[in-house]
Order: structure tokens, then sequence, then C-alpha cells
């Protein structure tokens, strides 16, 4: 029982709101501590983990550069323009259009987008753009909540497209589980069995797309309103 | 051998960790010039000389760099940056050219993982085979940036300052994801996960079959918004109540029971601040004001999406 004191600490840190990154290195000290590590050894155990994790952060490092240089040019702004060519796109649309790429691209196993690589330079300012096209300048609020969910579409996408290849992590990871165990699970049938959940997270998808349009027209709609020159 | 690896990219994203903490460390208006400096300076020794130093010295530079993030000592820059107006110019001068070397990362990425695996000469590979899809998209990004350099004629300086500058809005968020990483680990050295299994298994009434479906679902996404890692909850409790319950004691699938169960798991991942990579990181990224605002508008998707596991599970593990 002793040993869940570090699941205490997080949960504790999280309600009084401390730094996320002080809670975690609080946590694993507290838990090394009571199994039985000496401090030395969890600062080694945790040096050791950071250090080969470091491929996590990578991408994300390697992406700024470029994508700074491109919104110093104008990326975001060009987004814009490409949106106002085209009278059907909405910011849910073009969400929900990124959520389904995405899905089909982990299905076959090309691993193509990303928070850094996509996300940012891409989907949240053409989204963006396709809301500004149709409402004009949009309220602080309703841009957070368009990028908000263009980072779910890319989390949602990723997540329920990936176990439908059968050579990519989860599915490998689950192969490996079952024969250390020596149960014998088809990797295709795995597969497979994660199918339906995809197309619900794209229907679900749809359905918060559809909101999320619903929502930006009634907030737009006022801030346009204030706009209009020779109001007050 | 390869001539491409993690390692190659460790070096170069190090340097530019270097030379954001060089840039702010010279930046007389920054507002907490020195302790930002030290902060991306410890971070880029990490990704440079990470591989070659003792852990434990990197264990107590994640612990300095911590202590950094909790006391408040780390600012953004306020560098100047184009404003609208001339971007708005830059934009229309460019046209969708600008567009290319963002477009370039993903097609690197496909083109590296169908292709870059298997160029080699005498033994030596381009791209390390182990980490291909890792190393494609870091090659994608030095490609863009070639491009986009090439494009808008800039200098290297400008995109190192640009990128340094969402650099400094991500902040300390951007190590979040290696720290749980490491915390991870420590819970599965200590046995976190047996006791979480035993728990839940002593309270519910796990010998009707329903309910051991419920029970194992339920610890996924529970046990994965603790540890904020769906893979980490797989093993303890597909070991601890999946297997021992649902296919030794009740005869269910075990392919649906995994399939289904892992999913169940990634329903967590949307809900939970422990999986900064996905949920945390993002926010910064994207300058959000509410950290919490992706969770937010994952969250009614992650509550439906577990609803329909679940009865899915329910009605398909016993029948096929």
């Amino acid at each position: 029982m002793i040993k869940l004191i570090g699941i205490i600490v997080i949960a504790a840190g999280f309600g009084l709101r401390l730094n996320t990154l002080l809670v975690v290195m609080a946590s694993g000290i507290a838990t090394g501590l009571v199994s039985g590590m000496s401090f030395n050894a969890i600062m080694g155990e945790f040096g050791r983990l950071f250090v080969t994790n470091r491929f996590v952060t990578l991408p994300a490092v390697m992406m700024l550069p470029v994508v700074g240089l491109l919104e110093r040019y104008g990326l975001r702004e060009r987004a814009e323009t490409v949106m106002r060519r085209s009278a059907e796109a909405t910011a849910g649309r073009v969400i929900l259009f990124y959520t389904g790429a995405r899905q089909v691209s982990m299905a076959l196993g090309v691993n193509v987008g990303g928070h850094a690589g996509a996300v940012r330079p891409l989907v949240a300012p053409l989204a963006e753009g396709a809301a500004r096209a149709k409402h004009g300048d949009l309220p602080k609020a309703t841009v957070e909540r368009i990028r908000a969910h263009a980072a779910a579409a890319e989390n949602v996408g990723s997540f329920f497209g990936e176990d439908i290849f059968i050579a990519i992590g989860a599915i490998l990871l689950m192969k490996g589980f079952f024969e250390d165990l020596k149960i014998e699970v088809s990797s295709w049938a795995m597969a497979l069995w994660g199918i339906p959940t995809a197309v619900a997270a794209f229907a679900l998808m749809a359905w918060r797309t559809r909101v999320l349009d619903r929502r930006i027209a009634r907030e737009a709609a006022p801030a346009a309103e204030a706009a209009k020159p020779g109001t007050p | 051998m390869s001539l491409l690896g993690l390692n190659t990219f460790y070096i170069l994203a190090g340097a530019f960790l270097l030379a954001t903490a060089l840039r702010v460390a010279l930046d007389r208006a920054h507002a907490r010039r020195w302790s930002t400096a030290l902060f991306w300076g410890l971070l880029g020794a990490s990704f440079m000389f990470g591989g070659s130093m003792p852990p434990t010295a990197v264990g107590y530079l994640v612990l300095a760099m911590t202590v950094l993030a909790a006391s408040g000592k780390l600012g953004v820059s306020r560098e100047r940056t184009t404003g609208r107006e001339e971007r708005l110019e830059s934009a229309e001068r460019l046209g969708d050219r600008l567009f290319w070397p963002a477009l370039l990362i993903p097609a690197t990425a496909v083109l590296g993982g169908l292709l870059f695996g298997r160029i080699r000469w005498h033994g030596v590979s381009l791209v390390d085979p182990g980490n291909l899809s890792v190393t494609s998209v870091c090659i994608g990004a030095v490609l863009a940036l070639a491009a986009g350099l090439r494009l808008t004629r800039a200098p290297l300086r400008a995109a190192v300052g640009e990128g340094s500058r969402i650099l400094q809005a991500v902040g300390w968020a951007l190590i979040l994801p290696q720290a749980l990483a490491a915390l991870g680990g420590l819970f599965a050295r200590a046995g976190v996960g047996t006791v979480v299994a035993g728990l839940v298994e002593r309270a519910m009434p796990t010998q009707y079959p329903s309910v051991a479906v419920a029970a194992y679902c339920f610890g996924m996404m529970l046990f994965t918004i603790c540890l904020g890692n769906a893979f980490a909850a797989f093993a303890v409790i597909t070991g601890g109540i999946g297997v021992q319950l649902i296919v030794h004691a009740h005869g269910g699938n075990p392919a649906i029971m995994a399939a289904i169960g892992m999913l169940a798991g990634y329903c967590g991942t949307l809900l939970t601040p422990m999986a900064a990579n996905f949920n945390l990181v993002p926010a910064m990224l994207l300058e959000l004001e509410d950290k919490n605002a992706v969770i937010k508008a994952q969250a009614p998707i992650a509550f439906a999406l577990f609803a329909f596991n679940l009865l899915l599970m329910e009605f398909c593990v016993y029948r096929f």
C-alpha cells in the first residue's frame, strides 16, 4: 500500500496546482525512497530514463526553427487567404478532415503529422483562417477553442488509427505480452478489433466539430456586431 | 553502423537549445535573463552530451531544471518578430510557396519510412533502421528549414530566433514527457501496478463475467490517467485483471480483450495532464492561455468512446 504514495503525491500536487514538473519529481523521489532506493540511486534512475527518452522531445525541438521562420514570413496569414477561396471550408471541417487523414495514415503505418509538425504550422492556422474568412475577427476565447480542437484531432486521429496497423507500437507490445504468457493471439485479430472503435472515434469527432462550428458562429456574431463601423 | 541516427539529431537539437540559452544570456531586456539561460543551457547539455554523462549527473541536472521551473525563474523573450502588416505583405509576395517547406516534413516522413531504411553501402546504412520514423521526421525538419531559408532568403539567425521564441513560450512543459517517462520507470520498479491491480480486484465482485470486463476497462482508464501512459497500464492491468479474470476464469477472447482494452486506456490518455506530450505540450505550443484546454476539448469524446469500448467488449469478448 505504501507504494502508492507516488500516486497520492501526484493527486495532491495537482489539487494544489503546484508546478507539474515539481510534482512529478517529488512523486518519483517518494516512490523510490519507500521502495528502499537511495537518493543517488533515484537520481541515477531518473537521469538514465530522462536520457533514453529524449526521442520523445526531439521532433518538437527540431521543428521549431522552420515553423518559426515560416510564421515570420506569413504562413498563418497565407492559410487565411487560401481558406477564403473556398466557400465550403469551415474550421470544423478542416479539423475533421485532418482527423480522418491522420487515422488513415496511422492505419497504413505512416506516422505523418504531429503537434509541432502539422497542427501548429498547418491545421490550426487553416482552421482559424476558415473561421475568419467566414465570420471576420474572432474573440480570443473562440480562437483558443479552435486551436484546442485542432490539437484534439491530432490525438484522437493518431490514437484511434494506430491500433489497426499490425507492425506498430501497440500491437507489437500486446503480441509480445501474450507471447511471454504463452497465449496464442494473432496480430490480425487484434488489428481487426481496433476498427469499430476507430469508426466510432471518427463519428464522435464529426459530432464535436459540428458543435464547434455552431459555437464559432454564435460567439463570432456579437464580435462582428461590435466591430461594425459607426457603432460606438 | 548508420550515418544518421538519433544521436546526430540530439546534437543538432542540443545546439539549437544552447543557441537559445546564448541568445537569452545576451538579451539585456530579458526579465529573467540568467536563470532562463541556465535552464535552456542545462537542457541543451543533456541533449548533446546526455549519452556520455553518468546517469546520476543527468538526474541532478534534471533536479536543477525542476527547481528553476518550479520557483518561477523562467521568463519568455520579448524578442522582436514581424508584425501583422509585414506578414500580410510577405504572405502576398511568397504566396502558396510558403506551404512547401511545411509540407516537406510529412513528405519526407512518408518517403523516409518507405525508402531510407533500404539505402546502405557496404554494411553502412544511411538511417538508423531502429528509429526510422523519428529520424525521418528530423531529416524532414532539416530539409524544410533549408527550403524555408532558400525561399525567404532569411539568415539562419532569424530561424533560430523565431524558433527560440516559440521554445520559450512552450517553456518547462517541453521536458515534462521525459520526466513522466522516468517516473513511469520508477513506478514499474517499485511495483505500483501490482498493488493497484490487487485493489481493483478486491473492491469489485469479479466472479461475474460482466463485472470482470468493467473492472478491466475502468482499470485501464484509471491507471492510464494516473500514469499518463496506456502502454504502462496495459502490462499491469492486463496481467493483473484481464488475463487472470477475463481469459482464464471466464474464458474470454484475449485478442478482443487486448485490442479494446488498450483503446479504453487511450480514452484515459485523452483525459490526463500526466500525458503531457499529448495534452499539455500542444497547449503551450499553440500558446493557449488555459493549459487544460486540449483536455477539455477531448473530454466529451473520451467519455463517449470509453462507454462504446466498454459495451463493445461486454458484447463481444465472451462471444467470439
